[in-house]
């Protein structure tokens, strides 16, 4: 028997695994839980927070309530879009990347990096800067003569700014996935008479398509639940889930309403993320294994 | 005018030849080898005919026809690669008749067609499965089976065989060799063992440095090997030294200035003071079939093959002659280039 066979049949397996379990239990197990318990709390705004009441009306008038279905929809466009995005840019720039040769890849992989080295405070105003009424882009258009556009507290730059941080997400398990190609498949799809678009799309895409399936998993989830970039680059008034969750647990002080729409998002997200995985990885797992 | 036609072909790498100026001509159903070691320019020529590599100078004829810069997709050439390059999200079938799909070969054609290839590569047990699900072996001849499906002109095989285990090996030789009887293909196979080149190939050539050093019919390459190089390449060989005496017959002579090479198994076992070369046993290895002798010699080690008949080995240390038939002795050109 194996030492890890052992490991894994004694109680020192859990023993090893306790201090990381310990971790997930009381930062992630412990927090969510409270979260669920809070959002069915009685909230009344002249005393706060009951805690030993307990109620539906939040999560009913989350369902009730059409200004509540704009601001999920809109999270969810926002980030559908996003990741689109990301997927029709980073799966080329991907593959670019891993045919390029020694010294550029590493000098691109660190290019394409480098949005997550800057702090996402610095990264947004940097973009607000760039689309703000008076900002370099209505500039340039100005001086060919143009009428400056409203950029700046739209989807357009959520996205942009989105897409921008979100791509090395995309890029990095797609040319993971690159990277396990045989070279010669598409030499070979070649002198069997495939174009460079059909090998794209019938040799090249299908193998990475575990890679774009993580790739797109993440991008969604954090574009669903990000806050700074819609906060800083959206404004007051287009409000994503997660600014809006913000602003019921510090503006209107409504905790279990913050609570119930945190609950609601994470399920939203899960409900999504588990079917778009089933319905790709249903399409692939038999043939890639 | 032959089939298959390499005028002056050549590859430049930056200021490196992979292959100079190559002539070479194949006729219709030929097997040839490139034979050569690794870095030879084998596969460039290989890939150059493929149209994976930018020919640098020459010209490619297929069949009286140019195709030295047409796409890989045009050529209709079928390739094997030395990783098979199957596709892994596609099952066998799939794999086979991607060529014909991409040709828009009608449903039935296609089905009955890959139907037939699978079965001139015995797989037709093994359509539905994945690459993955395959032996080694197996993987090779799907290879195979894709790259004949669509009927090229030339088969290309780029070391079909290096990836495979030393009996399945030998086995996919004759495999490889019957397929290619049956269908009566021109092949082309890029290889470095030798012995894989002598076995199933009608003409083999030898590559080394970027050039041709000598093209021949397997037998006549390994009884004749013009180069040093080669005669020790292709089999084994003990090079000795020699001159012509008065009658222009070729001795093995201590100092002489020719060399001479003399195959191992040419070389006969006598009681001592016999023969022709007086000298001692200093190895002895067991090849099954087989024994190997070292003997030195005066003339240096001399290597001697000897059929396992049952009779008792001789041992290290036993003082023998050596005797051959001396029209058995091989006269070597100089190296033109040195390997």
């Amino acid at each position: 028997m194996s030492t890890l066979a052992a490991v894994r049949q004694g109680r020192q397996g859990y023993l090893l695994s306790a201090p990381a379990l310990a971790l997930y239990v009381s930062l992630l197990a412990i927090p969510l839980l409270l979260t669920l318990v809070l959002s069915f709390n009685v909230f009344d705004y002249s005393s706060g927070i009951n805690s030993d009441a307990y109620t539906l009306s939040h999560y009913s008038s989350l369902l009730g309530d059409p200004y509540f279905y704009e601001i999920f929809l809109r999270t969810m466009w926002i980030s559908g879009l996003t990741t689109l995005l990301c997927v029709v840019i980073g799966v080329p720039e991907a593959y670019i990347l891993s045919r390029m040769g020694a010294p550029w890849r590493s000098i691109f992989l660190i290019l394409i990096l480098t949005p997550l080295l800057i702090s996402v405070v610095v990264r947004a105003f940097g973009w607000s800067l760039l689309l703000g009424a008076d900002g370099l882009v209505n500039q340039t258009l100005q001086a060919f003569g143009g009428s400056p556009m409203k950029l700046l507290y739209t989807p357009f730059a959520v996205v942009i700014a989105l897409v921008h941080v979100m791509l090395p997400f995309m890029i990095i398990p797609v040319w993971t996935s690159l990277q396990k190609l045989d070279p010669a498949a598409e030499q070979a799809a070649m002198s069997l008479g495939a174009s460079h678009f059909t090998v794209m799309r019938q040799v090249v895409l299908p193998q990475i398509m575990p890679g774009l399936l993580s790739g797109t998993l993440i991008v969604f989830g954090l574009a669903a639940s990000s806050f700074a970039i819609p906060g800083l680059l959206g404004g007051r008034r287009l409000k994503m889930v997660a600014t809006l969750i913000y602003d019921q647990y510090l503006s209107e002080l409504n905790w279990p309403m913050g609570a119930a729409i945190a609950v609601a998002l994470l399920l939203l997200n899960l409900l999504i993320m588990l079917s778009w995985n089933r319905m790709i990885e249903g399409r692939y797992k038999k043939s890639l294994g | 005018m032959a089939f298959v036609q390499l005028e002056g072909l050549g590859k430049r790498y930056g200021e490196i030849d992979a292959v100079v100026a190559t002539h070479l001509s194949v006729e219709k159903g030929e097997f040839v080898s490139l034979l050569g070691p690794s870095g030879c320019g084998k596969t460039t020529t290989l890939q150059m005919i493929a149209g994976f590599v930018e020919v640098t100078c020459g010209r490619i004829l297929l069949d009286g026809r140019d195709i030295t810069h047409a796409k890989p997709a045009s050529r209709g050439l079928g390739v094997v690669f030395q990783s098979y390059a199957l596709f892994p999200h596609m099952t066998v079938k799939d794999n086979v008749a991607f060529g014909l799909r991409m040709r828009k070969v009608p449903a039935a054609e296609l089905q009955q067609r890959v139907t037939r290839v699978l079965k001139l590569v015995r797989l037709d047990q093994h359509a539905e499965r994945y690459p993955r699900e395959l032996s080694g072996g197996q993987r090779q001849r799907v290879a195979l089976a894709r790259a004949l499906v669509i009927e090229p002109p030339v088969l290309l095989l780029d070391e079909p065989l290096s990836n495979l285990d030393a009996n399945l090996r030998e086995e996919m030789q004759f495999e490889i060799r019957r397929i290619q009887r049956e269908v009566g293909i021109t092949t082309l196979m890029v290889t470095h063992d030798q012995s894989e080149a002598l076995s199933i190939s009608d003409r083999v050539v030898v590559m080394q440095a970027g050039r041709i050093t000598q093209i021949d019919a397997p037998y006549t390459l390994y009884e004749h090997p013009r180069t040093e190089f080669i005669s020790g390449f292709v089999g084994k060989a003990n090079l000795l030294p020699g001159e012509r005496d008065s009658a222009g017959v070729v001795q093995v002579r201590s100092g002489g200035e020719l060399t001479l090479s003399l195959r191992p198994e040419k070389i006969d076992l006598r009681e001592r003071d016999h023969g022709r070369l007086q000298g001692k046993i200093a190895s002895r290895f067991f090849l099954g079939s087989q024994w190997l002798y070292g003997v030195s010699t005066t003339l240096g080690d001399i290597s001697v093959v000897r059929r396992n008949d049952g009779s008792t080995p001789l041992n290290e240390g036993t003082a023998v002659g050596l005797d051959w038939d001396a029209t058995l002795l091989r006269v070597l050109s100089v190296d033109e280039v040195s390997a």
